[in-house]
């Protein structure tokens, strides 16, 4: 981004001394454009203890969601003794047994893996959209920005979740990703214009105008210049949306609307639990607590990210 | 300022019928049968379901259908839902009992949000400025079906401070769904007034105020506040727009049979004549009061122009 060429003593590991390629500095003057950029935004981030926190819980809940029978200690969680139904945390039953009698330990560890899949599934889709089109109406400006914009309008009116609890009511059909789809469907404009507004800032820099005096062809502009440099302004915004798509998707299936039965969610735990909540208060807590703990760490890591990549707004 | 008025108005007109559109075609294009969700369990007779079928134009062609539909709009009427019942009569019923709920919300958010923010600027860094940090994280943190849950539960059930459910109590029952409602928002309305409170307090006019011999208090109130609320205003008036949106859990939690409660139902019923017709009414009051608050934030600031 800078004119002047970064220096390369000391920085550069090893040193190729002589005859180094064009191509290999090339790479690792982006190395270090891309280090010095991210470096100064970790530096900021590993003394924030908020971050800190947010990242160990997060780091955390992946794992679990990722390897979920080895927290859970092997217990399966649908093997159920209904003899054992209800029963008070205890030793063998850490977070107590469900009313089927099944271990709840374990099927609120199992419960990381949807909730955390459905965050990352609707950060995706959110993504895809919110730079299609954020960067076409951004770049091409004009007709193109004012049709595009208004087609934002339009579903920036409709509340997240009455959207999402339409489309998942007419479809008929529950599964993860459909859950994802709809909320991806109905959460992308903020990130749109999030995109637009850091694309026109974009497209005006000097390097846009040298690939364009290197006839540089649209596409390659856009996928290779504007795309790479809006998207930062996005990011620490996307980490707080993704607490928000767990929250949704665990209010959606807690109203009825998102995930059934056999699936293991959090919203469907604490959905079952409510009706037993004076005389097994447990059912509710745990995953109602694996499930704040989750958003907050997203939420958490977020402002931080914000307030490291984006310094001017303090 | 008429010029500009008039201009959004124009703007938001196409938004509208965008939206109103969008939901349409959702509720009709897509392969839900809304008349086999109203019969149920029980097969109709296919003379009824033919019958009903015509009733509510659903062979037409989809934008045929819509535009059946936005005739009947442009002359007052919603349509009718599966039962009969006239939507502008639902909405008469339902929309009143959310207006009150919305207005609890809004005193909650002016009364403890900014009063949090304003003292956490002047003590900035103290015990209280962390807690409130603290417990605005804990609030953005914990989903509002699970706030809705703990408030009924302590508040209601075990200390027996205010009903659980319903509306029987009137404007008292409203309380604590008021509260959860209002949660989030109270939170950022926290935060944001502390950060710009604390800005105008080191402005220069501040200052200025300050070395005039002027009471602290009246600093604070009429040279600080009155500057620091401008953003706070917008928040507020953006979040009334948005909260017939949020009313939708508050309210099945609560029970309340407000329009969030109405359009949860509808929705679940899929009876598109009432999900269309509140889905866009919300929209309207969305856009109607983001303008209002964009006119507004002329009045409050002088130094903004409409060109």
């Amino acid at each position: 981004m800078s004119d002047e060429l970064p220096t390369p003593t000391g920085v550069r590991p090893g040193g190729p001394d002589s005859g180094a390629e064009h191509e290999l500095l090339d790479l690792v003057e982006e190395n270090i454009e891309q280090a010095t950029l991210w470096g100064e935004a970790w530096k900021t981030l590993r003394r924030n203890p908020m971050f800190l926190i947010g990242g160990v819980i997060a780091v955390l809940m992946t794992l679990i969601a990722v390897f979920p029978s080895l927290f859970a200690g092997g217990v399966d969680p649908r093997d159920c003794d209904l003899t054992d139904a209800r029963q008070w945390p205890s030793a063998a039953h850490w977070f107590g047994t469900d009313l089927q009698g099944c271990d709840y330990y374990a099927n609120v560890i199992h419960g990381a893996r949807i909730s955390l899949s459905i965050g990352l599934l609707s950060v995706v889709g959110t993504m895809v959209l919110a730079v299609i089109l954020g960067t076409l109406a951004g770049y091409f400006g004009g007709l193109t920005d004012s049709l595009l914009s208004r087609f934002t309008d339009i579903f920036y009116g409709v509340p997240l979740l009455l959207g999402a609890m339409i489309l998942l009511t007419v479809t008929e059909e529950r599964s993860v990703f459909t859950v994802s789809l709809a909320l991806s469907i109905f959460g992308w404009m903020t990130a749109m214009r999030l995109v637009r507004s850091s694309v026109i800032t974009v497209k005006n820099a000097d390097f846009v105008a040298a690939a364009q005096a290197l006839a540089a062809t649209t596409r390659q502009i856009l996928t290779r210049h504007i795309m790479p440099n809006a998207i930062s302004p996005v990011v620490s915004f996307m980490t707080i949306a993704m607490g928000g798509f767990i929250a949704s998707e665990a209010t959606l299936t807690f109203l009825g609307i998102g995930l059934q039965a056999p699936e293991i969610s959090w919203g469907l735990q604490i959905n079952v639990g409510q009706s037993r909540f004076s005389s097994a208060p447990y059912l509710v807590f745990f995953p109602a607590l694996f499930l704040s703990l989750t958003v907050m760490a997203f939420m958490l890591m977020g402002d931080a990210l914000r307030d490291a990549l984006d310094p001017d707004r303090n | 300022m008429i010029r500009y008025i008039g201009r959004r108005l124009l703007m938001a007109l196409p938004v509208l019928l965008g939206t109103s559109f969008l939901i349409f075609a959702m509720v009709y294009a897509l392969p839900g049968d809304p008349i086999r969700a109203l019969a149920g369990d029980q097969p109709l007779p296919p003379e009824v379901i033919a019958q009903l079928r015509a009733e509510h134009n659903l062979d037409d062609p989809l934008l045929l259908q819509y535009l059946k539909y936005l005739a009947q709009l442009f002359q007052g009427n919603l349509g009718t839902d599966f039962a009969g019942n006239p939507v502008s009569e639902t909405i008469a019923l339902r929309l009143p009992i959310t207006a009150r709920l919305a207005i609890v919300a809004i005193i909650f958010e002016i009364i403890f949000g900014i009063t949090a923010g304003v003292l956490c600027a002047l003590y900035k860094n103290s015990w209280f400025d962390n807690l409130v940090l603290v417990s605005t994280t804990m609030v953005v943190s914990v989903p509002v079906f699970v706030l809705a849950f703990l408030a009924q539960w302590l508040l209601g059930f075990q200390l027996g401070w205010f009903p659980v459910a319903g509306i029987a109590n009137g404007w008292f029952s409203l309380i604590l769904p008021g509260l959860v409602l209002a949660a989030l928002s109270m939170a950022y309305v926290a935060r944001l007034t502390r950060t710009s409170m604390a800005e105008t307090l080191g402005a220069d006019h501040v200052r200025t105020a300050r070395s005039k011999g002027i009471s602290e208090l009246r600093v604070v109130t009429r040279h600080g506040l009155r500057n620091a609320l401008i953003p706070v205003v917008t928040f507020i008036g953006a979040d009334l727009g948005a909260m017939m949106g949020g009313a939708i859990v508050t309210e099945s939690v609560f029970n309340i049979p407000g329009i969030g409660r109405a359009v949860f139902d509808a929705v679940r019923n899929q009876e598109g004549p009432v999900v269309v017709g509140i889905v866009t009414m919300m929209v309207f009051f969305f856009i109607f009061f983001n303008l209002v608050v964009d006119v507004l934030y002329g009045v409050l600031d002088p130094r903004i122009r409409y060109e």
